[in-house]
């Protein structure tokens, strides 16, 4: 068992550290042991134990330094394969870059570095981010740790097995229509997506560039917290990057601020910690698609915000399945933009054989880019092509404005923040679906709705389903723009009042 | 509607993707499907309402930023050569591709 596992949180991790009780390299040493000890799991793509004891060793000598070192000095983490790395190889999990070498690091991997944290490698996920299972990786499918035949979910499906499996204490993760929040909920871990903008999209391998958007996974609020918070702030280098945040400046120590003050009050409401506070559950994410087994576990979480003195509002986001048909045009129209950079030509997979130029773009992406990526690219292309651009791509976007109207009417009188299910059901099983890949799509309902309307949004454990192996069910609480550390808070506050993100799965 | 193989086709070409006959039948296939589902965007009554690009346009000012034009320093030999790297064929400073004219 890597020793990391022995401190519940990166708080009591960072203690030890720095009292010299616990060194870096013997957390490094212990966690590289683990990932190879479970490589039946393919969390992770690539390992480099060398990379892993250099940072290591420079996070020791940084903790001589005691308390003056770096938040994160030590924490071994590992980063999805969707940020680019030096030294680490970058693929996406696709043909494509199987062999890509970035020469230069994501700014949410430098983040995390220049905080002292230590990358143990690069982790699986669906290719180019593009997948609810993980099973769209050209390197085979991640599994799920609770149960190996179930998928991990996707496309963050190795950050989050790899999490739950204890591999790491965090791990990166992208979503671009619920790649964070879907893998931690099936998984039984917790995961955050930020407010677009919020997080530099600098390095991280463009999917839809609208809908991007970096957050980490780890077991419990708090540490991502201890994530989220370095992560964050402007990047001249992204262009959508925030400047600015409802007047606040875009950099670390927003959200830790605003969780630190948002738990200050709860505090001081004593017994009814939450009293005020107006959950709105909207009816249509309990319609006939939602099976009983999550639904259960999600009315006991709502149960659980209640006893803490939260009130239950109903709400209605009437558009919630029309973000599905809006989702899957801007999404794939954004892709085909974004993957034509994939030409053969200056990176990337190149066919051996050809007769000219336009043969050698067409065979190497044919050749380099796997079923899910080419249908994509296929749809994208026709939605952005002439005669259909209108009464497709422009149709979606001004949907798109209406997705984001009905969440804005809903926070301006209803509610404080929106509950409800990640998923309808719980993991599926490796292989499902594989005939019909729109099936997969229409499972993505609950998520799609806040990345169209670049939302914070997380997922945190409530409970387990399933009719074989128990599965986890994630509890998904949306909150306003900006609000990661407010959301951060109330994850905290359900931890505090239910054990579901302790349970671990039993090591196979 | 539906999507025909000359459409099928035509997508393909515009998207650089080469489609054998089997790959280009079931390509059509699976895009009708997907028709379907998207064609319930039809349905909906957008008039007057705009086209929503950046997903906080509504929330505050949002403005593309430019960088100043100001002349950024040229990159390293080595930092060349570690990008030019990855390609899959190269010469000296040159990416190397098919001839393109004779």
């Amino acid at each position: 068992m890597p020793l990391h596992n022995e401190f519940d949180s990166i708080a009591s991790l960072r203690e030890a550290l720095r009292a010299r009780r616990v060194s870096a390299r013997e957390l490094a040493t212990s966690a590289l042991e683990a990932a190879h000890a479970r490589a039946d799991l393919n969390a992770f793509l690539h390992i480099d134990a060398d990379l892993t004891l250099a940072e290591a060793d420079a996070a020791d000598r940084l903790l001589e330094q005691g308390a003056q070192a770096p938040a994160l000095a030590g924490v071994p983490i590992a980063h999805k394969d969707l940020f680019v790395t030096q030294g680490w190889r970058t693929t996406a999990a696709s043909k494509m870059l199987a062999q890509y070498k970035s020469p230069f690091d994501a700014t949410v991997v430098s983040r995390l570095q220049n905080a002292g944290a230590v990358s143990l490698g690069k982790l699986n996920c669906d290719e180019f981010a593009m997948g609810s299972g993980n099973e769209n990786s050209a390197f085979g499918p991640a599994r799920n740790p609770w149960d190996p035949d179930a998928v991990p979910g996707g496309s963050s499906g190795g950050s989050a097995a790899a999490v739950a499996a204890g591999l790491a204490m965090g791990a990166t993760g992208t979503d671009t229509g619920g790649s964070v929040r879907q893998p931690s909920a099936l998984c039984g871990v917790s995961g955050i997506k930020p407010t677009y903008g919020t997080v530099s999209r600098y390095g991280m391998i463009a999917y839809g560039s609208s809908l991007d958007q970096a957050g980490p996974i780890a077991r419990h609020a708090r540490d991502l917290l201890e994530l989220l918070d370095p992560m964050s702030g402007f990047d001249p280098r992204d262009a959508t990057s925030l400047e600015a945040c409802d007047g606040q400046k875009n950099e670390p120590g927003r959200i830790h601020a605003q969780f630190v003050s948002a738990a200050r009050e709860f505090d001081a409401a004593g017994s009814q910690p939450l009293k005020g506070l107006r959950i709105g559950v909207p009816g249509e994410f309990f319609g006939a698609g939602l099976a009983p087994d999550v639904a259960t576990a999600v009315e006991a979480a709502l149960a659980t915000f209640e006893s803490l003195g939260a009130e239950r509002v109903a709400i209605s986001l009437p558009r919630t399945e029309l973000a599905i048909p809006t989702y899957y045009v801007i999404a794939p129209a954004e892709a085909s933009s974004n993957l034509s950079r994939y030409d053969g030509v200056r990176y990337g997979h190149r066919a051996q054989q050809y007769s000219d130029l336009g043969e050698m773009t067409s065979r190497s992406r044919t050749e380099g880019f796997g079923p899910e990526v080419l249908r994509r690219i296929m749809v994208g292309t026709y939605v952005l092509s002439h005669g259909y651009y209108d009464a497709y791509y422009l149709q979606a976007q001004r949907v798109r404005r209406m997705i984001v109207n009905d969440f804005q009417q809903a926070f301006a009188g209803q509610c404080d923040v929106i509950m409800g299910p990640v998923t309808p059901t719980v993991a599926k099983r490796i292989g499902d679906n594989r005939e019909d890949p729109v099936a997969d799509w229409l499972a993505d309902i609950y998520t799609l709705g806040v990345s169209l309307a670049g939302l914070p949004a997380m997922s945190v454990p409530c409970g387990f389903g399933g009719s074989g192996k128990p599965l986890p069910v994630g509890l998904q609480i949306i909150g306003n723009y900006f609000s990661e550390g407010r959301l951060l808070a109330l994850a905290d506050r359900f931890q505090q009042a239910t054990d579901w993100h302790q349970r671990k799965p039993e090591l196979a | 509607m539906s999507i025909t193989e000359h459409d099928v086709n035509r997508i393909a070409r515009l998207a650089r993707i080469e489609l054998s006959p089997e790959q280009s039948a079931r390509a059509q296939h699976e895009l009708n499907g997907i028709l379907d589902l998207i064609a319930q965007l039809q349905a909906v009554d957008t008039s007057g309402i705009e086209p929503m690009a950046h997903p906080l346009s509504a929330h505050q000012d949002i403005h593309l930023r430019l960088r100043p034009d100001v002349a950024w320093p040229t990159h390293t030999e080595a930092e060349r050569k570690a990008l030019m790297a990855n390609s899959p064929a190269r010469h000296d400073s040159l990416f190397l591709v098919p001839t393109v004219i004779e």
